[in-house]
């Protein structure tokens, strides 16, 4: 068993999806290869090589390849099959953009979104928002796999694997970036942070947003949060999104705050391993899978947790 | 410029679905059944461009059993000029509903197909950049904002930790994030419409597309539930049990 593993990275550092589906990976046994693809991507690669338990980096650096454009990177992949048995991604925007066409290109159909690996070509994913699950196998000779990161723990730092240098392949010319407007944040990664506070509908505005949940994030140290209805209404950023079509989360710890509890919002944090829920009404369904509820009025209950949280710090 | 809208008909986004005890599946009988909601954003992302004068036709598709006719309608109530609905039992996966809708696009010679990111039933997330794939042409998926400049197509991404935006050369494939845009209801009178609009029908078997499973579905189950926990009745007891009980503080 030979894995290639795409990294998603932004240059400079390989990030944390990347390690958890190394670890997915992993666990299908055999070699792992690392594709750094990007354009002066040296550090990104240095970054990889240190990964746990990987045979090599595969480096290729271009212009082209510096924002993740699908056509050129699919390509190069698609180059790189031949001596793989298996093509892995994480199922972060970059992943579930570029492994479907490299999936088409090979002939072989994808399996998105794997939660676990039952056996080199067995893996269970989730359908219907995570209301079921489905355990699949993969005919296809060639394996391509999206990693559902909130199932897999982060591999760590190990010994240096070596870096190989490969030759670009070319641009494809139909598709050219234009502009990136990524807001870079103190805060931990929402996908990958141990405590999430989230603010649905209820906060009304973006300034509530910073007013009521932000206090009480930074006294967690955690990531900031949002259901659809926030993100729609502009009280949050779009890539703040939790749930089925937005990022799926399992902290640790998990606040929603003035959010409902909609299936689709669940489908993004269902695993966490504590939900705490703080609404209004009585009888949100969100109260149904909370393990901690506190019915209320958040515009009262944040200020006040905020200075509960402070004090216990102290 | 022509466009191809594929729509799918899935459980509607309400309905939380069961899983049959014998883990064969989970159990669609008489369970209301909608147009994939993403697919509705295609739809209507499709007719703004024609309303724009930068289409002149709007072609809905759906791959699926009789039944999908009525989310063609339904896309033909929108606002679409002409519906196909390319007829099969089976469970086709999005591989091979990528090989049909190549097929489709090529004898409709369209310039652009708008597909949702994802179907709310298989949650795949990879028709679009398939059927891109498998035409050669460009993708701008997760779109959530699209504008025609001549030959080119300028798409607004979502990604993570914000926004990207490409520049695709036409033709070209797009598959629709939600905030794209609003998409519209049918009005009665355009229900009316809709059923006169021509709808054509194709056996799958027909297209000489291979679309034998690739995937063998081995079992489905339940996730694992979670039991509702307990209300706490004030900040202080929230903070001193998520701090001694839970241990997370
Ligand atoms: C195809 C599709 C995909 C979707 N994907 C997602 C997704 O990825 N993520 C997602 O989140 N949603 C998603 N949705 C939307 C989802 O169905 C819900 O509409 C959405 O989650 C609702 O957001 P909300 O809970 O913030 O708003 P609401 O449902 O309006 O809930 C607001 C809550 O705030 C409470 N409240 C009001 N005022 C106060 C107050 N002062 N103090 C305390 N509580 C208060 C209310 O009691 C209510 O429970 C999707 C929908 C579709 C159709
Ligand atoms: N059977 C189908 N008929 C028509 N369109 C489909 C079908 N399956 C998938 N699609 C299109 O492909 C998109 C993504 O689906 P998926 O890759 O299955 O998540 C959907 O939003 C539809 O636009």
């Amino acid at each position: 068993m030979a894995t290639l593993l795409i990294a998603d990275h932004d240059n400079t550092l390989i990030n944390d999806a990347t390690r958890k589906a190394l670890s997915a990976a992993q666990q299908m046994g055999g070699s792992v290869q690392v594709l750094v693809a990007g354009h002066e991507a040296q550090r990104a690669a240095e970054a990889a090589s240190r990964l746990d338990g990987v045979e090599k980096i595969l480096l290729a650096d271009a212009v082209f390849y510096g924002h993740g454009l699908a056509e050129p990177v699919a390509d190069l992949i698609v180059a790189l099959a031949p001596s793989f048995d298996a093509i892995v991604a994480p199922s972060t925007a970059f992943g579930k953009n570029i492994l479907p066409r490299v999936a088409a290109l090979l002939d072989v159909m994808q399996v998105s979104d794997v939660i676990r690996v039952l056996a080199p070509d067995t893996f269970e994913r989730p359908i219907y928002a995570g209301n079921a699950l489905q355990t699949v196998q993969v005919i296809d000779a060639k394996k391509v796999l999206t990693i559902r990161t909130a199932s897999f723990d982060a591999a760590a730092d190990g010994s240096a694997a070596p870096i190989e240098l490969l030759s670009d392949r070319g641009d494809t010319g139909i598709s050219t970036f234009v502009e990136e407007t990524v807001v870079k944040s103190t805060r931990p990664e929402l996908s990958s942070a141990k405590t999430i506070v989230s603010g649905g509908r209820a906060l009304g505005s973006p300034e509530h947003f910073t007013q009521f949940i932000e206090p009480v994030a930074d006294a967690l140290g955690a990531a900031m949060g949002a259901s659809r209805a926030a993100v729609d209404a502009g009280y949050a950023p779009n890539d703040w999104q939790v749930g089925q079509t937005g990022k799926v989360v399992a902290p640790d710890l998990y606040v929603a705050v003035g959010i409902s509890g909609a299936i689709q919002h669940l489908a993004g944090m269902k695993d966490s391993k504590v939900i705490v829920a703080i609404n209004k009404d009585p009888d949100a369904p969100i109260f149904q899978i909370a393990d901690y509820g506190l019915v209320g009025d958040l515009f009262e209950i944040m200020p006040e947790l905020q200075k509960a949280l402070n004090a216990s710090a102290s | 410029m022509k466009i191809l809208v594929p729509v799918k008909r899935v459980v509607d986004f309400n309905v939380k679905v069961r899983v049959k005890p014998d883990g064969s599946g989970v159990d669609l009988a008489n369970v209301k059944m909608s147009m994939n909601p993403f697919d509705e954003i295609a739809v209507e992302a499709a007719l703004r461009l024609k309303e724009a004068g930068k289409a002149e036709e709007v072609i809905v598709v759906s791959i699926g059993p009789a039944q999908a006719s009525e989310i063609v309608r339904t896309g033909l109530a929108m606002g679409a000029d002409r519906g196909i609905l390319v007829k099969t039992e089976t469970t086709v996966e999005p591989l091979a509903v990528a090989k049909i809708l190549k097929g489709v696009a090529e004898r409709e010679a369209v310039n652009l197909v708008i597909l949702g990111k994802q179907a709310i039933d298989d949650d795949c997330n990879q028709t679009g950049q398939m059927l891109a794939a498998l035409l050669g042409w460009p993708q701008g998926t997760f779109a959530s904002k699209l504008e025609v400049a001549g030959e080119n197509l300028e798409v607004q991404r979502e990604i993570d930790g914000g926004l990207q935006k490409l520049m695709l050369k036409l033709p070209a494939i797009v598959t629709t994030d939600l905030r794209l845009n609003e998409p519209r209801y049918a009005s009665l009178p355009n229900i009316m419409k809709a059923k006169k609009k021509p709808l054509e029908e194709i056996a799958a078997d027909t297209l000489g597309v291979d679309v034998l499973p690739r995937l063998k579905v081995i079992t489905t189950t339940e996730p694992a539930g979670r039991v509702a926990g307990q209300k706490v009745a004030s900040v202080t007891e929230l903070v001193s049990k998520l701090k001694t009980e839970a241990g997370v503080l």
